[in-house]
């Protein structure tokens, strides 16, 4: 989930962030999975459903006319429930979930069965005339990546949020910065601080080089008091 | 309160609730946590989420304010998380949810009805008063097949000749693939400004009627009707209602009205698909008359009588169930 502390952020036009403020007065923020992913994660699908379709028809086919019907039924439940079964599960077919996105409501909460079946039965019409071209287009021209599915169910389809380690600063000299920092500023200080050790040595110091007139300092040494004014702010002055 | 003393004060209170929304996420019987801590997570969220606001309200580190949001995130499906007790839920969804649904949508209904009824009159009293218009809906190999179906000869009516030799069973599912296919079909393309369901429903109408027309005048009643009288009433009333709820979807996307496109739209599908649910419970019960029934050797006139008795239920049922009772709409 990326973050946005800047109030300025939160009306950013370009941006694929949805948020939602909940009951208890704070604000969910969900980043919203575009077209190509959720192309993947339909491709995965569509083997995965591909191969269903042949086991069964490989096995039941040694059962005569029960066995016929139990295909048949077996066919109509994949082409037309297999979403909804997985949705309802853990919110996201074995693609999505593959690509790391998955379903859920408009408010936040897990996609519900009514809303489940509804975006899946719209596929029918998200998919004309051919391969999910009236989806596609209803995708791109609203917000939240919504196809006539999604907007009529009020569902999203989001990343799912990933375990991130809680990073560090690197270093524990404090140091006060020579010249007064506005808030906008100090949070810029601090995100660098605490992203730098994912970032190249080189980076980093290109980065801390545009800021050698307020440091005095080059290169790696610049990036030094960075981190040391990073802690200041954090823990005092 | 600087952050490294905010950090320092409420580490342990986070990792706690860390802690019991991976336990909450498990399913019940693995769960590690007490009940009583369990009990307590409502109180935890709302600590959690009023120390996250604290924390980015006063612009404390975006590493610690992500992680907040983190918990904030994974402990909100948590708390607001539906539960379902569906089989009560379909039990009384067949009690009077569904005909209450269906009579609070009855303008649709009759335009559905229209749209299908309609057409299927004039072309089957066209194609009974004339032998050639039949093709101008189906091509030869169609109309020769279904010919065959219905011949008198055939030992199994309403099946053409190849089909003739697969058992019930096999029919019951082939109806349950094509029929509610088309019920679910019907419905979605509604969405399309309601011309796809309009179509559909136009389409069916003109076969249909076309069929029973040309099969009449060729003065094969003895099977035909017999055969599709039954589950009729099912499968055609499930087919107009499929296309009720797809008009609904037309109407919100074309006239949506005060609430607005998005909200008439959303509020028009859950409405819809109470409809469509319905149907489709329908068309399910129609193909398994229609596998075991309509094809069984009973003669004409106990398949009309049981015809007329379905008919009836149906209608009954959707008109009167559910009516005049407590929380009615």
């Amino acid at each position: 989930m990326g973050t946005q502390i800047s109030e300025k952020g939160f009306n950013a036009p370009i941006d694929t962030l949805g948020y939602y403020e909940i009951p208890e007065g704070v604000r969910l923020e969900f980043r919203l999975a575009g077209p190509v992913v959720r192309a993947a994660a339909w491709a995965i699908d569509a083997l995965i459903r591909s191969l269903l379709y042949l086991v069964l028809s490989l096995v039941l086919a040694l059962f005569g006319g029960v066995g016929m019907a139990i295909l048949l039924i077996g066919f109509f439940l994949i082409e037309w429930f297999y979403p909804v079964i997985f949705e309802l599960h853990n919110g996201a077919t074995p693609g999505k979930r593959m690509m790391g996105i998955l379903v859920i409501q408009d408010n936040g909460t897990p996609v519900t069965p009514a809303a489940s079946v509804i975006r899946n039965l719209l596929r029918t019409a998200d998919f004309l005339p051919f391969l999910y071209a009236t989806g596609l287009i209803t995708m791109l021209i609203n917000r939240q990546f919504k196809r006539l599915g999604d907007l009529a169910a009020g569902t999203l389809v989001v990343y799912r949020g990933q375990d991130r380690q809680r990073t560090e600063i690197p270093t524990d000299e404090i140091e006060k910065p020579p010249l007064d920092l506005s808030e906008d500023e100090q949070l810029t200080l601090l995100a660098f601080s605490e992203r730098a050790e994912g970032l190249t040595g080189d980076r980093r110091e290109e980065l801390a080089d545009f800021l050698s007139e307020v440091t005095g300092r080059s290169g790696n040494k610049g990036v030094e008091a960075l981190y040391s004014y990073a802690n200041w702010i954090l823990k005092g002055r | 309160m600087r952050q490294e003393a905010f950090e320092a004060e409420n580490r342990a209170l986070w990792e706690e609730i860390d802690d019991l929304i991976e336990d909450l996420h498990r399913p019940k019987r693995n769960r590690r946590s007490e009940l009583s801590d369990q009990m307590r997570f409502p109180e935890f969220y709302r600590r959690l989420c009023s120390q996250y606001a604290l924390a980015r309200s006063r612009r404390f580190s975006p590493a610690l304010v992500a992680y907040l949001h983190g918990l904030v995130l994974r402990g909100h499906p948590l708390l607001y998380r539906r539960k379902a007790g569906w089989l009560w839920r379909l039990l009384d969804f067949l009690y009077r949810g569904f005909p209450r649904a269906l009579r609070r949508n009855r303008g649709y209904f009759y335009l559905s009805l229209a749209t299908f009824l309609l057409p299927a009159l004039m072309m089957g009293i066209g194609c009974y008063l004339q032998e050639d218009l039949i093709y101008t809906v189906l091509d030869e190999q169609s109309v020769a097949e279904m010919e065959s179906a219905y011949d008198p000869a055939n030992d199994h009516p309403g099946r053409s000749p190849e089909r003739g030799s697969e058992t019930d069973f096999t029919m019951f599912g082939f109806y349950i693939l094509n029929n509610i296919g088309i019920g679910f079909r019907t419905f979605a393309l509604g969405i399309l400004l309601g011309v796809g369901t309009l179509f559909l429903l136009l389409f069916n109408g003109v076969v249909i009627g076309g069929v029973a027309g040309h099969l009449s005048r060729l003065g094969y009643q003895e099977t035909f009707w017999p055969f599709v009288s039954g589950h009729g009433a099912f499968e055609l009333t499930a087919i107009v209602i499929c296309g009720a709820a797809g008009l609904l979807m037309g109407k919100a996307v074309l006239a949506p009205g005060p609430l607005g496109r998005l909200e008439t739209l959303k509020r028009h599908a859950q409405e819809a698909l109470q409809l469509v649910m319905g149907a489709a419970l329908m068309l399910l019960v129609a193909a398994f008359i229609e596998a075991f029934w309509s094809s069984s050797g009973f003669s004409p006139e106990v398949k009309y009588l049981v015809a007329a008795a379905l008919w009836l239920w149906v209608i009954l049922y959707l008109v009167f169930m559910g009516r005049g009772q407590s929380g009615s709409h």
